[in-house]
């Protein structure tokens, strides 16, 4: 079955004309046709526009100037803007809103050949990290459907997991790449910002926001990251030269790598059986020849507050956007422009998004800026500080990604601080700019376990080059999951 | 009732003359079908980013340098948070702070009526966008043209406690502030279509008040003339509230053109706390000291700075000097035409009087007329050798005007070549002389206003083309000899 291959494999497949960049998205869409019902990864698919796409590849792929993913279909998170495929970021206050444009990722995506098999649910605005603040629907975890997929880009780590979509783009602001790759057991990379252009991303924070590839394996997600990643004139924020290159994935090993292992995201708020898989993995790794030794960064512990105040200060303003004068849904219409605003945004934007816009307004306000915004500011360059000392005496720093396996749906949504304290462990890497990867590293009551590695800024190459050779050191890296 | 003081403080955005927009590519121009120079980044749709244009950072800069601002080393953009409908993001890309904005800490100095200089206070110059355009439809309800949404702004705002004190130095700062923007080429200084747009504050206080009174904002102000009359109308509403026992109120007031009065528009109560923060899409503007140099030996002298000059070189009145200053390629003319080796002062009399009077009302300037510096040398030094009369002078310019032929050429085509050879001219007045006894007569009985009746004769005698001061000077001396 070619849609459980990897994308790797899909493409030398392809190339080597064993198959066609049409019958891959025609399996794919078969698939998502099937499967989706139950797992509601998909907000949109156009099967049409995607068959459009793969047949374009096709043709390039048959006139010799195609790129090395091309015909490989992905599943794209609905925070990207897509030209002509309605993007929602999963709120009632963008439905119906098609692009005049594409987000830059896209544009990639599209000049390598790699046809769009639909946007993929989200937290309404990648807020949250269960994927159950959809305006729309809930995703389901493929390990177990009556769980969460983790989010905010649970639809694209959901479908990359059960195999509709050999590959998806996610976004991650405080973990949103990583935790539900963690959730649902696949990989999940967040490069370092700057490195993947943010133009067509919309906005949640943007100092924060980052684009990456969800994958089934860490080949797949660096060879993604290839096409998605370098700079753009269109971003301001982006870096000069920052292509990702994957072509030296596969030349290093575990011997003499050195881990860092901050007690900070060791400590006890991890259940068991979540810390318990990190250690066994970790005496693998030494076995391999890695080293690790214990540090800490005590500003650590100040991350999730510092990040709920910075990203929705940032999100506050981002979000203003949104009035119904130009685009969505409008309330009703012939009263004063401050009525239209007011109620446009009340039935727009869900319980969430309006207290996330509520905080951040409140923490940009005259008088509590300094106390608030700018404190939050200085406690994130000090963890900045920090960060780059433990870096000097190590490659990576490992950790667990999310302190819990996949929860039930519902089981959480009545506690919003206990889903905030899951991004614990990714929110340091948003707030440094590091890029940090997560992978599969074991199975704690039948649920997968995920493994974050963080590296120093722009040692993306690096970063996934040990995430490689971490994984191939794992046997529990690349189970299945139980999906038909 | 005492005597009152004003205090006025001038804020101006001036739109910049670059071709694109602040932070995407669509072109900058006046008027249109709306929405046709939009795109994702100035409507704001979601996903859409601001890349900064260059051009506009470096007018602001050299607009800095030139009114002797500080100029900030990293300069940050912020974001200016508040809802309307021309806005589309919901927040306006703006400066804030103190040292922030690209410029802070300056001065100009401007012209006084008495001749003296008056040094304004500039507090800061800082880089914005601007936002679309509410209009109404003829249909009824409203919409928003984004074709100006995006358009790079310059804010340039002056310093408090306000130098200037009345209304005629508010309307010679802007005019001061206007040519110095046009030397610099970065802003067309349209008032009328926008693109120079100014709002003062006013205040008064009783004579001998340390305190400032309560200030008004006056928007809607579209020309010099607006902008005077304005603030005059301000001050003597605030005085006169103020004679009546009321108090003012902090408001933004509208000016109504035709009525020529001032309206409350809105309270300062109804504004909004803007949450300004660093835009996070943006990165910091550095200017290092090379930078900043560059910029500095690119500025042009500067119209005041002209002005003197040309008043110290060739002794002309500070009113000519101004006249001559007030817009760059008239002043380049009058350079041009000195350099020629025509004398400063008839120049700068046919620029300010003939010349200017058939460019405004063929709405154009010089370099859109056919008369060239070398033109008016030519016909200066026509009038100063006599070879033409300062009335026929008048004809010849115009002519030339009109075809762009040299006034020299003109003279000798039409054959308007003045008389002014001594012995011609007395030839023709002993003519007449001997040809009318009888008026000799009357000359010689103390009629002597007879000798203009022989002028006459003379001017008649030579077509109109001799000299009449020669030929005046000539009938009197041969009366008496006679």
């Amino acid at each position: 079955m070619i849609t459980r291959l990897s994308a790797a494999e899909i493409a030398r497949e392809i190339a080597a004309r064993k198959v066609s960049a049409v019958e891959v998205a025609q399996a794919c869409l078969g698939r998502i046709a099937s499967l989706d019902e139950g797992y509601g990864c998909f907000l949109k698919v156009d099967a049409d526009q995607t068959l459009a796409q793969a047949r374009a590849a096709q043709a390039k792929i048959d006139s010799g100037e195609a790129g090395p993913l091309a015909g490989v279909p992905v599943a794209v998170k609905d925070n990207l803007s897509t030209e002509g495929l309605e993007t929602t970021c999963a709120s009632k206050i963008l439905k119906g809103y098609v692009p005049p444009y594409d987000a830059t990722v896209v544009s990639r995506l599209k000049a390598g050949g790699m046809p769009i098999l639909g946007k993929t649910n989200l937290d309404e605005f990648a807020m949250g990290t269960s994927t159950e603040n959809s305006a729309f629907q809930v995703t389901r975890n493929p390990w177990d459907p009556t769980r969460s997929p983790g989010g905010s880009s649970g639809g694209s780590a959901a479908a990359v997991c059960a195999e509709m979509a050999p590959l998806g783009l996610g976004s991650d602001t405080g973990g949103s790449i990583r935790q539900p790759a963690a959730l649902c057991g696949v990989v999940g990379f967040k490069p370092t910002y700057g490195r993947c252009s943010r133009y067509g991303l919309v906005a949640f924070a943007s100092s924060l926001d980052q684009i990456g590839p969800l994958a089934r394996t860490v080949e797949d997600a660096a060879l993604l990251a290839e096409v998605v990643t370098g700079h753009d004139p269109r971003d301001s924020t982006s870096l000069p030269d920052s292509t990702i290159r994957s072509d030296g994935l596969k030349k290093s090993s575990l011997k003499g790598v050195r881990f860092a292992l901050p007690k900070e995201l060791f400590s006890d708020s991890n259940e068991p059986g979540v810390l318990e898989q990190v250690q066994a993995a970790i005496e693998t790794l030494r076995r391999e020849g890695a080293a690790f030794g214990e540090v800490s960064m005590p500003s650590i512990v100040y991350g999730v507050t510092t990040y709920y105040i910075i990203a929705p200060a940032e999100a506050s303003s981002n979000l203003a956007r949104f009035d119904g004068v130009r685009y969505g849904p409008r309330a009703e219409e012939g009263a004063e422009h401050v009525g239209v605003v007011e109620r446009t945004r009340a039935e727009g934007f869900g319980h969430e998004v309006k207290a996330r816009i509520m905080i951040g307004t409140y923490a940009l306000s005259a008088g509590y800026y300094d106390a608030y915004y700018l404190r939050a500011q200085q406690v994130r360059s000090r963890m900045r500080r920090e960060m780059d000392a433990v870096f000097q005496g190590c490659d990576a720093i490992l950790s667990p990604t999310s302190p819990v396996v996949a929860f039930k749906i519902g089981e959480l949504s009545k506690d919003p601080l206990a889903l905030k304290l899951l991004d614990y462990c990714t929110i340091p890497a948003n707030l440094g700019g590091n890029p940090g990867v997560s992978l599969n590293c074991g199975f704690s009551g039948g649920l997968p376990v995920g493994l974050q590695l963080v590296g120093p800024a722009m040692a993306d190459e690096r970063l996934l080059q040990i995430a490689y050779s971490v994984e191939q050191a794992l046997p529990e890296a690349h189970r299945r999951p139980p999906v038909p | 009732m005492p005597s009152y003081l004003a205090s006025i403080g001038m804020e101006v955005h001036a739109e910049l003359d670059t071709r694109s927009k602040m932070f995407c590519r669509c072109p900058v121009a006046f008027g249109g079908e709306p929405n046709t120079r939009v795109c994702p980044v100035c409507l704001g749709l979601p996903g859409s980013l601001p890349v900064p244009n260059r051009a506009a950072t470096e007018m602001v800069l050299r607009t800095a340098l030139a009114l002797n601002c500080t100029i900030a080393t990293n300069s940050v953009f912020h974001r200016k948070n508040y809802f309307y409908p021309d806005l589309p993001k919901g927040y306006q890309v703006s400066q804030y702070g103190e040292t922030n904005p690209i410029g802070y800490a300056g001065w100009i100095d401007i012209p006084k009526a008495d001749g003296s200089i008056k040094r304004v206070r500039i507090r800061r110059v800082h880089l914005e966008e601007d936002t679309g355009k509410l209009m109404h439809l003829p249909a009824g309800g409203s919409g928003v043209d984004f074709n100006r949404s995006g358009v790079p702004l310059m804010e340039i705002v002056t310093d408090f406690p306000p130098d200037i004190e009345s209304a005629e130095e508010a309307k010679e700062y802007l005019v001061q502030l206007r040519s110095t923007l046009l030397y610099l080429g970065v802003c067309d200084g349209k008032m009328e279509e926008g693109s120079l747009r100014c709002e003062p504050n006013i205040s008064v206080r009783p004579e001998g008040s340390a305190e400032y009174g309560t200030k008004t904002e006056l928007k809607n102000l579209n020309s010099f003339r607006s902008v005077q009359l304005g603030v005059r109308y301000e001050i003597e509403r605030q005085i006169a509230a103020l004679g009546r026992g009321e108090r003012i109120r902090q408001e933004t007031r509208g000016w109504h053109e035709g009525r020529e009065e001032s309206f409350p528009m809105r309270t300062k109560e109804e504004e909004n706390d803007y949450r300004y923060f660093p835009d996070p899409d943006l990165v910091p503007m550095a200017f290092d000291e090379a930078m900043r140099e560059r910029a500095r030996t690119s500025l042009p002298e500067l119209p005041l700075a002209k002005a003197r000059r040309y008043a110290e070189q060739s002794g002309l009145s500070a009113q000519d000097c101004a006249l001559l200053t007030a817009d760059q390629a008239w002043a380049e003319f009058f350079e041009q035409a000195v350099a020629l080796g025509a004398p400063p002062k008839p120049v700068c009399n046919w620029m300010n009087s003939d010349f200017a009077k058939r460019l405004n009302e063929d709405g154009i300037g010089w370099k859109a007329s056919k008369i060239t510096p070398a033109h008016l040398v030519d016909l200066v030094k026509l009038i100063e050798s006599d070879a033409i009369s300062g009335k026929t002078a008048k004809e010849v310019f115009a002519e030339s005007f009109e075809s762009g032929e040299m006034p020299s050429a003109v003279v000798l085509a039409k054959g308007l070549v003045q008389i002014s050879d001594r012995d011609q001219i007395e030839a023709a007045v002993r003519e007449a002389i001997e040809a009318n006894p009888a008026s000799v007569a009357k000359y010689k009985s103390g009629q002597t206003g007879v000798a203009g009746f022989f002028v006459g004769q003379v001017m008649r005698a030579t077509g109109g083309q001799a000299n009449p001061g020669l030929v005046q000077e000539a009938v009197k001396a041969a009366l008496e000899k006679v």
